[in-house]
């Protein structure tokens, strides 16, 4: 630092030479933790069962751990729901505009899938308390 | 708090002792809050998410004239500045309190980090995650009582992460000049 003031004024080239091997490593936690944020909280929770339901009347509660298809009897056919770990979808539906099955994969904590012909919804439940106390969210 | 001149021939008895150490607090703190108004005029995507320009003046006292002074100059900005904004206890300014106390919390014992090893960077980011944390905290708390405000936790943490080591950058270079210092 041969001329201190100089080079407290300008921007200089040495930036760097200020930090010290602690702060490189404070900043590589904060940018850790800054990162596993983004995941943590931008989920909106996990969701933790799909909820299946025929004329408002709980079908079926199945955790969103396991591969496993069901079929749901409705006034003009079955509905297929397919389930696997961490995602559940209409997979079939007899419906004419098939709605509930273009919607495709359903992911988050209160989003549902109404297949209003056949009187069968699939909807997703987050953790218990969180946001689900909503009707539905779209997203 | 700070008076600016005591007469000695008014007849009123209340005498006021300004000290040095007044003095300088009151120079760091009329900085900070400069800084606040400036930073004030700044558009901001979201609120609370900012540089916190005073944050630089804070920490150049913690490290140049101990905790005591940069509690006195980060809560005077505090005050003085959301008087100057307008904001005096309105939410902001709890929310802006309550990060200045937390970050406060956090660099007391954080100060005593060995200089050769940690620089203000560290100081800086951390002063910066505990002021969102504390605002976010609040916010949870008291303003809105809902699981949604940790929604923004992410671009919070991001703009502390930044502007943290850009105002401990900033903390480190004006420290080096300081003949006394070395």
């Amino acid at each position: 630092m041969a001329a201190p003031l100089i080079t407290a004024i300008m921007p200089g080239r040495d930036w760097l030479s200020l930090l010290r091997p602690g702060d490189w490593l404070c900043a590589g936690i904060a940018l850790i933790v800054v990162g596993i944020s983004y995941p943590l909280l931008w989920q909106g929770g996990n969701a933790e069962k799909a909820v299946v339901r025929r004329d408002g009347a709980l079908i079926a509660e199945l955790p969103l751990t396991l591969h496993k298809r069901i079929e749901v009897d409705g006034p003009i056919g079955k509905t297929t729901i397919e389930i696997e770990p961490g995602r559940a979808r209409v997979l079939s539906d007899p419906g004419p505009r098939q709605y509930c099955v273009r919607q495709g994969w359903l992911t988050r904590p209160n989003a549902i899938a109404i297949c209003a012909p056949n009187h069968v919804s699939l909807s997703l439940s987050g953790p218990a308390g969180g946001a689900g106390h909503n009707d539905s969210v779209s997203y | 708090m700070i008076p600016s001149a005591t007469e000695r021939h008014t007849k009123r008895h209340i005498e006021l002792t300004v000290t040095a150490d007044d003095h300088r607090v009151a120079r760091y703190a009329a900085a900070a809050i400069a800084l606040t108004v400036a930073e004030a005029a700044i558009p901001s995507p979201l609120p609370g998410v900012k540089p916190g320009l005073a944050n630089i003046v804070v920490l150049l006292v913690l490290m140049r004239h101990g905790w005591a002074d940069a509690a006195w100059v980060s809560l005077l900005r505090v005050v003085a500045g959301s008087l100057v904004v307008g904001q005096f206890l309105a939410p902001g300014f709890f929310l802006s309190l309550t990060g200045a106390l937390l970050s406060l919390a956090v660099l007391a014992p954080a100060m005593h980090l060995p200089r050769r090893w940690f620089g203000p960077v560290t100081l800086s980011i951390l002063a910066a995650f505990a002021h969102i944390g504390g605002q976010v905290l609040l916010a949870r708390l008291w303003l809105v009582p809902h699981d949604g405000v940790f929604y923004l936790v992410p671009v919070f943490a991001t703009t502390a992460l930044i502007f943290g080591i850009v105002n401990g950058l900033i903390v480190a270079r004006l420290i080096i000049p300081k003949p006394s210092q070395s």
